[in-house]
């Protein structure tokens, strides 16, 4: 019963995509004719059918009803409800299923919060979106449809992976695709603004509040994939260059370089393809990552479905749009206004154009290293894995620079500024800046050539974002998120340097020394839970002064049958000590790998911060 | 002109990365994930339909190449457009299909066989179900594909021609 619901429901909302279609198509024919009301209608039908469908898989997977495919495969009686209700999302289907509604959900809200503007940008809008709605319905309804039902039905399902039980990772799918979807928003009305030759100040400035809530859910987004990996995959670290990570941060540039160039079109009104060319981009770039996680294509942690008939739709589909947009791009590209008032050298739009050429910087670097090896397997045949030394040595280098243009840059004014009145004041935060850096490098002796400089501009811009706070020449939003990469910057370069690591194999009883610190394996325990046994370790780690216990765990999944490390952490805001043990074989020795990592929290702070200066920068947009 | 030129450039670029990705999603991808790593229950033992000998299932099982499980059942719709699949399969590849009767009258088993064909190389019984169950299987038809008593694939409800065209893909992919 709840399948049919949620099947049909879907089927409603592709009637509605495709009268949407017919009648926009219609009212950019015959400019006379409004349809506001029939397509607000429409709009209104989808999205409530999308949301009753969605409504009922959640539904199926609170109760259980095992003869839905989906919720077989990724549930199971004994689960806690809210891993039954996360796990409507966490697998394939319903994460599908999820994209949709927020599709529909954001074009709905556009469409009303729009209605100052052009009536034939709304629509053309709606017509772009639709299209992406119809591919992701097809392709929803034929390949991974979430109510497919299952007879004889089965008594008890095979369970949801037990990695994804937990608590930011079942939050962290949704906000990543809010911001994912967001980007679909800035492509059709980008498209639909070239069509109608209104790429101008008054578009910057409605789709920039689009693109600034964009920014703030990828942002987020990735800061708790970022978190759940650290804690849940015991690997140690915040970011791994993992393919699926990676394929987050390439719309995350993109969207950051668009972040700052539509600020330059709203104020000076130049700029205007790189705008489109980059609204294009970023969404390309969403449904590409898109294609890379869900087809199997990238062998990842992160791919849990595969299926290479998915793989050639999201594949084909992708190519349509982006053949669309690069057709609609070349034949409209006359309207934009030749506005080839070239900005001078030093100002505002320079030091923008800057910050996106860093970001395309970044970016092809990241995107060369994650897709390169697909491209030499199917080429040569031969197997390459890119790993952190290759972004490491590519983007640390150009960080240098960056960093002095960030400290630099928004202190311009718009139209033209003066160099020659660098100040006094900032000679000597410089000055200070690298004097600090270099007792920090001689205090730890660090022997990287790049560490110095690094560390000098990150001190410098900290210095200058700092001082900034009490002058009045740049915006609230723009102070605290560049203050915060500056933090972000500091607090991985002490992490890179400080963080230790140890790993020994142990069993109960035994003391290790390590530098200061004496780790002892106290006791292990087995703990019966609901739906997993656990290994529980007590381990103590002291030093002269003080001692922490930790107790990491091994948990033993029953359904399906999996081990997890649970890695202890012991947050502090100068450290966190992290351990995680694996059981080795039955001997009774354990392997524990303990690290000693400073400033983890700042990192995540700084992050927090500067997505801080987003929500404020669109508070502000909407007084 | 430039711009006529740029635009080819970059129709054939995308074009060139569809043709990558899409050359790419052709590569044998045998990754499984881990929940499917499900070692067999071999210690179980059946009666055989024919002469009712009692035989271990784990005996039947080779070790080192493929063998496939079938439960099935004579009172089973979907078993029986399931049953051209398995002799297909019979056919082209050279796995030993090992057929679990599930919950029949052994006279209406024999009688759907002798109707239908026989794919199979040995057919057990399960009068009850229990067996089934430890195998864990939910209901009828289910299949299982098995190298070195591990289930590499897991199929409930009948084969089809695109589950055929997978179970023949992986066997070839893992002889290379």
């Amino acid at each position: 019963m709840i399948n049919q619901i949620g099947n049909y429901s879907l089927f409603i909302a592709l009637f509605a995509s495709i009268f949407l279609l017919f009648q926009s198509s219609n009212v950019i024919r015959n400019k006379s004719k409004n349809l506001d009301g029939k397509i607000f209608s429409a709009l209104s039908v989808q999205s409530l059918m999308v949301l009753i469908s969605f409504f009922s898989l959640i539904f199926a997977f609170i109760v259980s009803d095992f003869s839905n495919e989906t919720v077989y495969n990724n549930s199971h009686t004994t689960k806690p409800l809210f891993y039954k209700i996360s796990g409507s999302w966490g697998n394939h289907e319903g994460s599908l299923l999820l994209w949709l509604l927020v599709l529909t959900i954001f074009l709905f809200i556009f469409f009303i919060s729009s209605k100052k503007l052009l009536n034939k940008y709304r629509i053309l809008t709606v017509l772009f979106q639709e299209l992406i709605i119809i591919g992701f319905l097809l392709f929803i309804l034929f390949t991974s449809n979430p109510f497919l039902h299952l007879f004889p039905i089965p008594k008890e399902g095979t369970g949801l992976n037990p990695i994804l039980q937990d608590p930011a990772l079942a939050i962290h799918p949704p906000i990543l695709y809010l911001g994912y979807v967001g980007t679909s928003i800035i492509f059709s009305s980008a498209l639909a603004a070239l069509v109608c030759g209104m790429v101008n100040k008054i578009w910057a400035k409605h789709i920039k509040k689009w693109v600034v809530i964009s920014w703030i859910f990828l942002t987020i987004g990735i800061l708790l994939g970022s978190i759940w990996a650290y804690y849940e995959l015991g690997w140690g670290g915040f970011w791994f260059w993992d393919p699926v990570e990676n394929v987050s941060l390439m719309p995350w540039f993109c969207l950051t370089a668009l972040f700052h160039t539509i600020i330059v079109l709203e104020k000076r009104n130049i700029y205007q393809s790189w705008t489109i060319i980059l609204s294009i981009a970023t969404f390309s770039l969403s449904m590409g990552g898109t294609f890379l996680v869900r087809s199997g294509i990238l062998n990842s942690i992160h791919t849990f479905a595969n299926d290479p008939s998915r793989g050639i739709f999201i594949l084909c589909f992708l190519l349509v749009l982006v053949l669309l947009a690069i057709f609609i791009f070349f034949i409209f590209q006359k309207k934009l206004s030749n506005n080839l008032t070239k900005p001078f050298l030093a100002s505002k739009e320079t030091a923008i154009i800057v910050n996106n050429w860093f970001m395309m910087f970044f970016l092809s670097v990241v995107l060369v290293g994650t897709v390169y090896p697909i491209f030499l397997e199917v080429i040569s045949g031969s197997k390459i894995s890119v790993g952190p030394p290759f972004y490491q040595k590519l983007i640390l280098p150009f960080l240098i620079p960056f960093l002095l243009f960030m400290a630099v840059g928004p202190k311009l004014k718009w139209i033209k500024d003066n160099l020659s009145k660098i100040k006094l004041n900032q000679i000597m935060l410089f000055i200070l800046s690298i004097a600090i850096s270099y007792f920090i490098v001689k205090f730890f002796r660090v022997s990287y050539l790049l560490i110095l400089p690094l560390f000098a501009l990150g001190f410098f811009l900290f210095f200058v974002t700092i001082k900034d706070f009490f002058s009045k020449n740049s915006t609230m939003s723009q102070k605290i998120s560049h203050f915060g990469f500056s933090l972000f910057i500091l607090s991985i370069l002490f992490n890179g340097i400080l963080a230790k690591e140890f790993s020994s194999n142990m069993k109960v009883g035994d003391e290790r020394k390590y530098l200061n610190k004496i780790i002892k394996f106290e006791n292990l325990k087995i703990v019966e839970k609901n739906n997993y046994k656990s290994l529980v370790a007590n381990f103590k780690i002291s030093d002269e002064k003080s001692s922490i216990n930790l107790s990491p765990e091994v948990r033993i999944y029953n359904q399906p049958r999996t081990l997890t490390s649970e890695a202890a952490i012991n947050s502090t805001i100068y450290s966190d000590n992290f351990l995680v043990f694996n059981v080795i074989k039955n001997d009774g020795y354990y392997n524990v790998r303990y690290q000693f990592k400073p400033l983890m929290m700042w990192i995540w702070f700084s992050i927090i911060l500067i997505s801080v200066g987003g929500i404020l920068s669109y508070l502000k947009k909407n007084e | 002109m430039n711009k006529n030129i740029k635009f080819i450039i970059i129709i054939l670029l995308s074009l060139f990365v569809f043709f990558v990705f899409y050359k790419g999603l052709e590569k044998p991808n045998n990754y499984l994930p881990e929940k499917n790593l499900n070692k067999i229950e071999t210690n179980l033992v059946f009666k055989n339909l024919n002469n009712k000998e009692e035989i271990l299932l784990g005996e039947l099982i080779n070790s080192n190449s493929f063998s496939i499980i079938n439960i099935w059942a004579s009172w089973c719709l979907p078993c029986r457009d399931e049953h051209v699949h398995l002799l297909k399969l019979k056919n082209i590849s050279e796995v030993d299909i090992i057929g679990i009767n599930y919950k029949d009258k052994k006279s209406n088993a024999k009688e759907f066989l002798s109707e239908l064909g026989n794919p199979y190389v040995e057919v057990l019984i399960d009068l009850d179900g229990t067996k089934s169950i430890e195998l864990g299987a939910i209901g009828v038809p289910e299949t299982y594909l098995i190298k070195n008593k591990i289930i590499l694939k897991k199929y409930i409800g009948p084969l089809d021609d695109m589950k055929l065209k997978e179970i023949i893909k992986i066997i070839k992919n893992e002889k290379n």
